[in-house]
């Protein structure tokens, strides 16, 4: 990385726990940048891969997706589905040539405020290391 | 009334006082928002909740013929059913609502004016963009059981019984131990008021058991619990008492004649007493049935009870010993839950400098009320050494009490105030002044925080009876030679001395933990921790005796320590929660389910196996002539969690208000570099 460049991340988080411990990020006041923005979805395990793909081929550095500590998923096992499809994709990913620092994945209850601030902290210095994104960039057609 | 297609759509911004606005350039937001696709009002306001905020809203729901509306504002999960009714009052279905969290997720987390005013931009456009997608839903109702079960039977539980059982419902009662009242039946005198325990506890206990409302199960476990709210089904596991319930009359001839009897230490009496291996945990146990400890009784270990045979079954009068007995599984529905299940005192071996393990004259503070209770092993007086026969012994004259063992003390991972212990001990340290008025006492404290009703005056008459309180937190407890004599290690921190205070009787102010069966609890109903490991409730001032399961409700100190009047007070709301569901008789249940389009569907079963709740089929369809198979969903059961639609090849299945088509423009909007 030759300049500084403010990577733009797509969070995806689950209602009952991540986006609440990221409530309570808020609700303590703890700081963090402002480069993550949330997608609120009820469970993890709603995340589609495609999104993965879609949020970088639309340009965003680095995605992230946060989800109940395993065993603690409020629909019993959402998260697993959500590490193995996000295992997979990431592999796929990596075998595409795309920095496998680009996608994360964490695992923040509703008390973790705190924590939340660490994994956005985490992957923003992850998605700078790797640089901007344009590999998957949509070539403009005009026809 | 305009519906689905083309969408108008108010914007309001909330300043929130000056919690946005004095971050976020509200003005300029509006202004951005009002340029977006589809938006034709663009408003900000300073409280968008209050009644003006809301009829600000309404009034432009009528005139404009808005029929769709964004709030940025708080979390949606702060105020989101707030400003849906505003919506249904308005007329328009509340499921064309979308928030943008612009508080929590912005201003309260970004200082730079600037960015942070970029970023509710984004967000705001992004819910712009779902909410062009956003469709009609339909609120369903369903029936509620009306019956709770209570898991627990502590003071919490048997309030919550009482208060639901008088209402008219049924209540089904859940304890895992022989006897129902928790750790309050352990505890001699309660603070400040002094009242004896057990005896505004027992008749309580007597009422949940008499109680026609009140199905009693002692002794059992939750083992299964499936269905949603209103809908609960439950397996109990009666666990085996190898007596006969039916015929037992509690005479307790059984336990004199144990060959056991006296010599297995009393979980009740916190193992300072003994009990036999047929016992009945406490005097005034309520149901007064005996019990076999499955785990000592010589015949169910060792198949061998002396050389005639189970001395218990030849006093039984009425024959109600039977070794043959096992654990029976019932069955049954329920529309609530509360879960009541308490706490556990700290163990102190996690603080070996205090040497509780190795020494019987350093006790804790629940050891120390069984000591001085009048049902304790020593008949309430406080003499320690005793042998086995419960002869000899000595009267401690000096005591010292400890506050602050296991409570607000990051070296064991209890960050947290217990509440209890400053007044517990205080009221210790007083009963014992009564039994032994020439005994020299000293209370070591961190700092006394009395702040309940009558707490500061009843701690300030502790202090005028010649109780001596030293600020300072022992760093070493150890016995001093051969007698009893234990020197504590403590730094007066008022005035700066080391002491080395000698007491022949220390007690421990331990404090609550949560329960170390926790996991059981959490596993069956899905709920969470808070930080400090006991339940975490839906909302830390608002719905604090929710859960983020709806229909399971939380009394007493398994959401975190409590003294007796705030456990009976959590447990009455509790109790009034579960009837607010039961009384009405019917719940809204879960609008944003999963729908199938069965033209997508290929019929492959995916999505069956995904579902955590069983809630999609296979089914046969015609398509002219030709039988298919298609998914499709129980409404009930699904929960909207979307699981399906992420295994889903086709797209065919997909949670209501979370499609694709809705997510993926909130992705190509927070995607895009700015």
């Amino acid at each position: 990385m030759t300049e500084e460049y403010e990577p733009n991340i797509v969070a995806f988080l689950c209602n009952w726990c991540s986006y609440a411990g990221a409530d309570l990020a808020g609700t303590s006041r703890t700081h963090y940048l402002p480069n993550v923005k949330i997608i609120r979805v009820m469970c993890s395990g709603r995340v589609n891969p495609l999104f993965i793909v879609n949020a970088l081929q639309q340009g965003a550095d680095g995605v992230l997706i946060s989800g109940c500590h395993p065993g603690d998923c409020h629909y019993l096992e959402g998260n697993f589905f959500a590490r193995r499809r996000f295992m997979l994709m990431r592999k796929l990913l990596e075998h595409v040539g795309v920095d496998p620092g680009r996608v994360n994945m964490s695992w923040v209850s509703a008390s973790e405020g705190a924590k939340f601030k660490d994994v956005v902290d985490d992957v923003v210095a992850k998605a700078k290391e790797a640089g901007p994104m344009d590999q998957f960039r949509r070539r403009q057609i005009n026809w | 009334m305009a519906e689905n297609y083309r969408p108008k759509i108010g914007v309001y911004v909330c300043h929130c006082g000056i919690n946005i606005g004095s971050v976020v350039d509200v003005p300029a937001v509006v202004e951005y928002a009002s340029k977006l696709p589809g938006v034709a009002v663009s408003r900000e306001y300073t409280y968008m909740c209050s009644d003006p905020g809301q009829n600000l809203i309404k009034e432009d729901i009528e005139k404009e013929e808005l029929n769709r509306v964004i709030v940025a504002s708080c979390s949606p999960r702060m105020h989101e059913p707030t400003f849906r009714k505003t919506l249904k009052e308005a007329g328009i279905n509340p499921y064309f609502l979308e928030m943008a969290n612009i508080r929590e997720q912005c201003s309260w987390v970004h200082e730079d004016r600037d960015e942070a005013t970029e970023k509710a931009k984004k967000l705001i456009e992004a819910s712009v963009a779902k909410a062009l997608l956003l469709e009609a839903l339909e609120e369903k109702e369903v029936d509620v059981i009306p019956s709770c079960l209570i898991i627990g039977a502590g003071i919490a539980g048997i309030q919550a019984a009482l208060d639901i059982a008088e209402a008219g419902f049924k209540v089904y009662l859940v304890e895992k131990t022989p006897s129902v009242g928790g750790h309050m039946a352990q505890l001699d005198k309660t603070f400040p008021t002094l009242d004896c325990s057990a005896c505004i506890l027992t008749p309580k206990m007597v009422d949940v058991a008499n109680h026609p409302n009140i199905e009693l199960m002692t002794y059992s476990q939750l083992e299964e619990i499936s269905g949603y709210v209103g809908n609960f089904k439950a397996k109990i596991r009666k666990k085996a008492r190898y007596v006969n319930f039916d015929t037992c009359t509690g005479c307790g001839v059984c336990a004199e004649n144990c060959r056991l009897a006296g010599r297995i230490p009393s979980e009740f009496d916190e193992f300072i007493g003994m009990r036999g291996a047929i016992y009945l945990p406490f005097p005034q146990a309520v149901p007064a049935k005996y019990t076999i400890d499955p785990q000592r009784c010589l015949q169910l270990t060792k198949g061998k009870c002396g050389k005639e045979g189970p001395a218990c079954v030849e006093a039984c009068g009425p024959g109600c010993i039977d070794f043959e007995q096992e654990d029976e599984i019932v069955e049954i529905e329920c529309g609530t839950v509360i879960v009541a299940t308490g706490y556990d005192v700290f163990d102190c071996r996690r603080k070996p400098e205090y040497g509780w393990e190795e020494n019987a004259n350093v006790m804790t503070g629940l050891e120390f009320e069984r000591l001085v209770s009048a049902s304790g092993p020593t008949g309430g007086k406080p003499i320690l050494g005793r042998d086995k026969k419960g002869e000899g012994g000595y009267e401690p004259k000096k005591v010292a009490f400890i506050h602050c063992v296991g409570s607000r003390d990051k070296s064991v991972g209890n960050e947290y105030c217990s509440r209890v212990c400053c007044m517990y001990l205080a009221k210790q340290a007083h009963l014992i002044r009564d039994k032994l008025p020439e005994a020299e006492i000293t209370v070591f404290y961190m700092d006394v925080r009395a702040f309940g009703k009558g707490f500061e005056e009843f701690y300030d008459r502790v202090r005028r009876e010649g109780i001596r309180y030293v600020r300072g937190n022992p760093s070493e407890i150890y016995r001093k030679g051969d007698d009893h004599t234990m020197v504590i290690k403590v730094e007066d921190t008022l005035t700066g001395t080391p002491l080395e205070y000698e007491a022949d009787l220390v007690v421990l102010g331990v404090g609550l933990e949560p329960r170390s069966d926790i996991r059981e609890i959490i596993d069956l109903f899905k709920l969470s921790q808070s930080t400090d490991g006991f339940f975490l409730e839906a909302h830390p001032k608002l719905r604090p005796v929710d859960t983020a399961s709806d229909g399971v409700f939380l009394a007493g100190c398994c959401q975190g320590p409590k003294d007796i009047p705030d456990t009976v007070a959590q447990a009455k709301g509790a109790a009034s929660s579960a009837l607010i569901l039961m009384a009405y008789g019917k719940v809204k249940v879960e609008a944003q389910v999963s729908v199938v389009n069965p033209d997508e569907c290929r019929g492959c079963g995916f999505c069956v196996e995904v579902c955590p709740f069983g809630a999609i089929e296979l089914v046969d369809e015609n398509r002219m002539g030709n039988i298919v198979k298609v998914a499709l969903v129980n409404e009930a059961l699904c929960k909207g969690c979307g699981s399906c639609a992420a295994a889903c090849l086709s797209g065919a299945i997909q949670p209501r208000s979370f499609k694709d088509e809705q997510i993926l423009p909130q992705i190509a909007v927070l995607g895009v570099k700015p």
